[in-house]
């Protein structure tokens, strides 16, 4: 029980400090998920990111979903890993559809505030911060736990590379994870290199 | 009036399942849907509501469907939009960790997701460097601040994030207003 109230308030929390969506809301999920409550490890984290990249909807639905699962199994029972999803799915959903009400009302007011522009200006460059502090987590996690790496060799940064310039180029990414997996697969399964 | 709840349910139904990747890969589709297929709101008003969602905290694809429904239907209209844009991507994930666990230690299931990993950072940090590029060179201080508090000192990325607006607000209530122009307020 307690363990589903966390991951509610986890959630709740992640919804309401989610400024700039999408991937500026990666290192909130990952200070609650991976760091706070290590319900998954930095790899598990990782791999949640490569799934939402490859099914539809918002990476914040994806992992409340997930994680919600994970944790719900936790606690005993088939029926509490469906539970907790839907739990950790409301939470996160819960501050977007009450503030975009909310902030509907006063629009016009709000939207030439200087306390709200200022604000906003603000917390622009901190989110792009927030985006490169999720990656470099990733890259150097803070245990040495061989099931926290991301990065295991020079295959590793290989692949990395690749897709790095094939995100430049804007190929498309869900390819981009596709094929990644397939390198994967040649490199660890089929060559055992 | 049943019927049109539906409706929007549907919309965002069909939003919510075709969309990958999530975030900004939505807007066009929301776009499309309602403004050319349903003419449920105007185009230079979905402008104004983009602005509004992105900076309302929580997924922008999430803000947008809330808004548009809310528009429509009230509080009720809200909640069928957002039903729309969640339950797919919730059925497609609960899904996957229903069967994950059982394959995740599969020798191939796992060899895949050695070579995913790397790659999901690659993809993490190009938005980083376009986001960065449009932005004053002073900026680049703060955005590393950001980061080496939220990853080096292990710092909540909330405060790090109260932190910034509060900056932001002392700027333009302190400084802006005597040098008299506005931050070099970058484009992102």
């Amino acid at each position: 029980m307690i363990l589903l109230w966390q991951l509610f308030v986890s959630y709740l929390k992640i919804g309401f400090f989610g400024f700039g969506g999408g991937y500026a809301m990666l290192s909130l999920i990952q200070n609650e998920v991976v760091v706070q409550h290590q319900w998954l490890t930095n790899a598990q984290f990782a791999d949640i990111v490569a799934i939402s990249q490859i099914t539809p909807g918002p990476i914040a639905i994806n992992s409340a979903t997930y994680v919600g699962y994970t944790v719900g199994l936790e606690t005993g029972y088939a029926w509490c890993g469906v539970l907790g999803s839907a739990i950790a799915t409301l939470a996160v959903c819960l501050p977007s559809l009450t503030l975009m009400i909310l902030v509907a009302q006063f629009f016009l007011k709000l939207k030439n505030n200087r306390l709200v522009e200022g604000a906003m200006r603000g917390m622009r460059p901190v989110v792009i911060g927030m985006i490169a502090a999720a990656a470099l987590l990733l890259i150097f996690p803070h245990s040495t736990e061989p099931d926290e790496q991301n990065f295991i060799d020079a295959w590793s940064w290989v692949l990395f590379g690749g897709v790095f310039i094939g995100s430049w180029r804007k190929v498309n990414p869900i390819l981009l994870i596709v094929l990644s997996a397939a390198a994967g697969i040649l490199i660890y399964h089929v060559f055992g290199l | 009036m049943m019927e049109r709840l539906r409706t929007i349910f549907l919309s965002f139904f069909k939003i919510g399942l075709f969309t990958f990747g999530g975030g900004y890969a939505m807007i066009p589709l929301i776009e499309r849907e309602v403004i050319d297929n349903r003419h449920w709101i105007e185009r230079r008003e979905f402008l104004d509501l983009l602005t509004l969602a992105q900076s309302v905290p929580g997924p922008i694809s999430l803000n947008t469907s809330v808004f548009v429904g809310y528009k429509m239907r009230g509080l009720r209209g809200a909640a069928a939009a957002l039903l729309g844009i969640v339950v797919p991507s919730f059925v497609i994930i609960l899904i996957i960790a229903l069967f994950f666990a059982d394959i995740r230690h599969n020798p191939v299931v796992d060899a895949a997701f050695k070579g995913m990993r790397p790659a999901v950072v690659a993809l993490i940090i190009g938005p980083v460097i376009s986001l960065a590029r449009g932005m004053h060179w002073s900026m680049f201080f703060i955005i590393a601040a950001a980061a080496l508090a939220v990853w080096g000192l292990g710092w909540s990325p909330i405060w790090v994030l109260v932190a910034g607006a509060a900056g932001g607000i002392a700027w333009e209530l302190a400084v802006a207003p005597r040098i008299g122009k506005h931050k070099n307020s970058p484009k992102a």
